[in-house]
């Protein structure tokens, strides 16, 4: 039968079996596949505009800590972080906020009103007003939000909080 | 082509996959009937709840305070979690239906008698085996409904004479219902009953082809 287009019943169920196999094994694999990688495609949007109080409350030029908390869902587990910044209003219109994490090992760092200094305990590090480092082992000043990472509206201060 | 028959016999050379083939799947079958598929369903639904199971694993959590969590973040969250864990719950259902339905076929067409004795009791074994995952699979979803079936069945095993309380607090891993009870359910569930089923399943399989299967009885049996 050599070059006709007969097929012996055992090629036909061979064939058959093989594709039907394939396409069984394609609509069970491939949700597998989504299965395992779920998590992994799950967009992460971590940032968000945190508010912390109406500008005037704060007393111009003076450091004040406001903390607020962030939570955070991976899976079936919510874990609650919280966070601190130091506010310092400017002007009527203008204020620049701080991370309260040291920059050298993620104490947070206290506002000294006596030597106008942010004083980590852990390692004695000195931050001035501005953030900028005064002494001790930090390697950057203070992480700080200004410019388009602080906005004020309605007289509120917002910052553009980018953790978790 | 060419390259796969070449990679084949280079395998079959070593491994001998030709008598591997006719040995245990190209044995000469009495007349077919599809009472006979059972025992290959079985198989089937097994390596069909252990796939799936293995999967359920990589998000079920077996403590109180996340199994209930855990599953409802596999329903809604996991792409065809669904999918995975309804083959799981339907496959453990139908699998006690096809193996009771297969030990039917098997008492009813008598191939039990001899030779065929020991893979009648290795059988009675891989049933309660069956019926084990069952009971122990019911327990993890840790909603009321796991929740108050697994004390009413405990206590059932409690109410053995002497023994009774012994038996529960085993079971339960002290006298009540608790993460202790969870974890062990969950250990039998996932590795001890499966590995004796597969050992079982092993024996079970050696000696329907070491035996063959038994023809259906005529009118003169």
């Amino acid at each position: 039968m050599a070059g006709s287009h007969h097929i012996s019943r055992r090629e036909f169920i061979t064939l058959t079996t093989a594709a039907v196999g394939t396409v069984i094994g394609a609509v069970v694999g491939l949700p597998a596949i989504a299965y395992l990688i779920a998590p992994a495609l799950k967009a992460s949007t971590t940032d968000a505009w945190i508010p912390l109080g109406k500008l005037a409350a704060y007393e111009l030029g003076k450091p004040t800590l406001v903390t607020f908390t962030r939570s955070k869902i991976n899976g079936w587990e919510k874990t609650v972080n919280s966070y601190g910044v130091f506010v310092v209003r400017k002007s009527d219109t203008d204020a620049v906020v701080f991370s309260n994490k040291c920059t050298h090992l993620g104490c947070h760092v206290n506002w000294n009103p006596d030597k106008q200094e942010y004083i980590c305990p852990c390692h004695d590090a000195q931050f001035g007003i501005d953030g900028n480092v005064l002494g001790g082992p930090p390697p950057r000043p203070l992480d700080r939000y200004s410019g388009d990472k602080v906005e004020i509206k309605d007289g509120t201060v917002l910052i553009h909080f980018l953790e978790g | 082509m060419i390259m796969w028959k070449k990679i084949y016999t280079w395998l079959d050379e070593r491994l001998g996959l030709n008598e591997l083939y006719k040995a245990t799947l190209d044995r000469p079958e009495p007349k077919g009937n599809w009472w006979n598929t059972l025992g290959s369903a079985s198989l089937f639904l097994f390596l069909l709840q252990g796939a799936t199971g293995i999967f359920l694993s990589v998000y079920y959590t077996p403590s109180p305070d996340h199994a209930y969590d855990s599953i409802q973040y596999i329903m809604n969250d996991v792409a065809f979690g669904w999918l995975i864990r309804g083959i799981h719950h339907w496959g453990a259902t139908l699998m006690v239906l096809v193996v009771f339905i297969h030990m039917i076929r098997v008492f009813v067409t008598a191939s039990y008698k001899y030779p065929r004795e020991l893979t009648w009791l290795i059988g009675v074994g891989l049933l309660l085996c069956t019926l084990g995952m069952g009971f122990t699979g019911y327990l993890l979803p840790w909603d009321q409904k796991a929740y108050w079936a697994t004390t009413v069945a405990t206590s059932i095993a409690g109410s053995v004479p002497w023994v009774g309380p012994f038996i529960l607090k085993v079971l339960r891993g002290g006298t009540d219902l608790s993460a202790l009870t969870l974890s062990r359910f969950f250990a039998a569930h996932i590795w001890m009953l499966p590995a004796a089923l597969a050992g079982l399943i092993g024996v079970h399989l050696y000696l329907i082809i070491r035996h063959g299967e038994s023809a259906f009885p005529g009118k003169d049996d």
